[in-house]
């Protein structure tokens, strides 16, 4: 009698079969419906006809060895274009016997990023590794001291140069679109009027321009004797254009930060330096993050633009490779790994920023 | 009521001084030849209907809004442009909004500390003792690590009188303190405001609290169309309102 009672009570009963496990999860989220499940049957079937091809294609008959010579035979991926010229992608002209310099440097800033990603490790101590990473990493690029044989920046190009366009001009610009946002704001007419002004001007003007201006227009107004180096003029051009579009992301944020919170930091008698730092920048740049990161994205894409002005960025490095006749049938392997490569920091700005998200919310 | 006339109230300090003060919104004339002087000490209550201008009047006081014509002389500084004088009042006057305003980013505790850390440049440690001995007195200490989202909206407005006192302010100002709370919650926030009295702090307290006005005010004024219409000790003035206006008031909200 007793051993037969818990089979009624209510927790015993187990939920019938079809809604738990594999088929319960089919069941609601691929067939819940006829037109549903005809989706289903046509991606599944499109799936079949693409996916198994692909596969034999990328992996199955493809070619890896640098010679590259069973790529007519094979009839599959020809990954020799990327093995075979590899080094010259990634680090372009810069000499062949250095390029260990620039691959330090590239894992002291991926270590550095990757370090900096935690928010309890920003403390003061961050900011003096970052200085002391830069610095290292501008000798190691440059050389010229320490012994280290001096490569003129010229000769700088691939991945590294597409991080240091990208990582430099993108933390730059972040602050200067702040300082824009809060212009635009401000209730002098002349620093108002300057922001609305700049703003305006620089997103009216498609990136190419400007890195065009900056190298060619640019130099001549500069006395006679001072040039200034092409990267930097790039990166310049590069941080004030995103730095326009920043702003007026970040200027959406302040907006979105009630009258109140202003009120009552006044009527704490913080000045509206503490009060912008402190209360409303906090509030604001939490509001924007998404829409931030989409333009940090759209920015670190769009570094290879500099072509345009002849730097040797990771996409025109692979460009290059491809011109030579021996590779040229094998732009689309070469281009899956160049867009590989983008991906990769692409998807890791987005998750890092859906991951800040989470960190900052405190309505819960 | 014994110890409110026991208190003594300073005669010789007052503390805010408004003389003549005329505000305009544009071409809207919102507050007319206000004259008031409140002494150290002095709870006074401001009623009236909405849109009389009750809010305006308290935030010409800590420059929230800037006045046009006549004098706002606040603990011996009288408010013109000079932003330094603007943020040294501000110190000396706290003041407790209507929806709270904390900071939604910072835990209660930072709530507190961040005025006296920023402005008064108080040692953290310091700041976060007085900060906790604030919180205690307004029955909150054991939420110090949360974050306002977390509280309710009588926690969180105990805490922002608290934020106020962290400062050390002469004065407080008070706008509708308990008209955005669930009822349940008026009396943990009055409760703390009586305490206050009783410390001898000086209030000015925009409320229709009634209750809350005969117990603690030394003074309850009327407000309609930007005037200070009446204005009296809470006896005579709820049960002999002169005015006509104040007696269609009283009696609507008495009902
Ligand atoms: N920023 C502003 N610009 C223009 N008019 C305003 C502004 N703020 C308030 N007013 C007007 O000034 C008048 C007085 O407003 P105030 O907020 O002081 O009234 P109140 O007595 O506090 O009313 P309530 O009880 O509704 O809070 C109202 O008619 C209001 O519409
Ligand atoms: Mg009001």
């Amino acid at each position: 009698m007793e051993k037969s009672l818990p089979k009624h009570t209510a927790e015993n009963l187990r939920p019938p079969l079809t809604n738990i496990g594999i088929i319960g999860w089919m069941k609601a989220n691929l067939f819940n419906g006829w037109f549903n499940s005809a989706l289903t049957l046509l991606v599944t079937y499109m799936l079949w006809l693409l996916v198994p091809p692909l596969i034999s294609w990328a992996f199955i008959n493809s070619s890896w060895l640098p010679s590259g010579d069973q790529c007519q035979a094979g009839g599959g991926a020809c990954w020799s274009v990327v093995t075979a010229n590899i080094r010259f992608i990634i680090f372009g002209f810069y000499p062949h016997e250095l390029q260990w310099r620039p691959l330090v440097a590239m894992i002291i800033l991926i270590a550095l990023l990757f370090y900096s990603q935690n928010r309890s490790h920003w403390r003061k101590s961050l900011f003096y590794a970052w200085t002391l990473g830069l610095f290292v990493m501008g000798v190691l690029l440059r050389g010229g001291v320490l012994g280290f044989r001096g490569v003129e920046s010229n000769l700088w190009g691939g991945l590294p140069l597409t991080l240091l366009l990208s990582v430099f001009g993108l933390t730059a610009a972040y602050p200067v679109g702040v300082l824009l946002a809060l212009g635009r704001q401000s209730k002098l007419p002349i620093i108002k009027s300057f922001s609305v002004v700049y703003i305006e001007l620089i997103r009216g003007v498609p990136l190419i321009s400007l890195l065009f201006m900056s190298s060619v227009v640019f130099p001549l107004f500069l006395p006679e004797g001072l040039v200034i180096n092409k990267i930097l003029r790039a990166q310049i051009a590069i941080i004030l254009f995103t730095a326009a579009y920043i702003a007026e992301v970040v200027r959406g944020g302040l907006q979105g930060v009630g009258k109140g919170q202003y009120e009552a930091a006044d009527s704490l008698g913080l000045n509206y330096f503490q009060t912008m730092r402190l209360i409303i920048l906090p509030q604001a740049l939490k509001i924007v993050i998404p829409p931030s990161v989409s333009i940090l994205i759209s920015a670190f894409k769009d570094t290879s633009l500099v072509v345009i002005i002849a730097l040797y960025d990771l996409l025109k490095t692979t460009q290059t490779t491809l011109s030579d006749p021996k590779w040229m049938g094998y732009s689309a392997e070469a281009y899956i790994f160049v867009a590989l490569i983008y991906f990769v920091c692409c998807f890791a700005m987005s998750n890092y920023s859906r991951r800040l998200e989470r960190e900052l919310d405190t309505s819960l | 009521m014994n110890s409110k006339q026991t208190e003594k109230t300073n005669d010789e300090a007052p503390i805010i001084i408004i003389e003549n003060m005329h505000k305009w919104y544009g071409d809207f004339h919102v507050l007319k030849d206000i004259n008031l002087t409140v002494k150290k000490g002095e709870r006074i209550v401001i009623c009236g209907p909405s849109g009389s201008g009750k809010s305006t009047l308290i935030r010409c006081i800590n420059r929230l809004e800037e006045h046009q014509r006549g004098k706002i002389i606040v603990d011996g500084i009288e408010l013109t442009n000079d932003l330094k004088n603007i943020e040294k009042i501000r110190t000396e006057v706290g003041m407790v909004f209507q929806h709270f305003n904390l900071f939604p980013h910072l835990t209660i505790l930072e709530n507190l500390t961040l005025g006296p850390i920023w402005v008064r440049k108080t040692p953290k440690r310091e700041a976060e003792e007085t900060a906790m001995y604030y919180l205690e007195k307004v029955r909150i200490a054991e939420q110090a690590q949360k974050f306002p989202g977390q509280l309710s909206g009588g926690q969180q407005q105990r805490v922002a009188i608290a934020r106020s006192l962290c400062m050390k302010p002469n004065a407080m100002l008070f706008d509708e303190p308990t008209s955005a709370l669930d009822p349940e919650m008026v009396k943990e926030v009055l409760d703390v405001m009586i305490s206050l009295a009783r410390d001898g702090m000086t209030m000015i307290v925009v409320s229709h609290e009634m209750g809350f006005a005969k117990s603690v005010a030394h003074r309850v004024l009327f407000m309609d169309g930007g005037e200070i219409l009446e204005q009296n000790n809470p006896e005579d003035f709820f049960n002999n309102p002169q005015h006509e206006r104040t007696q269609l008031f009283l009696s609507q909200i008495l009902d």
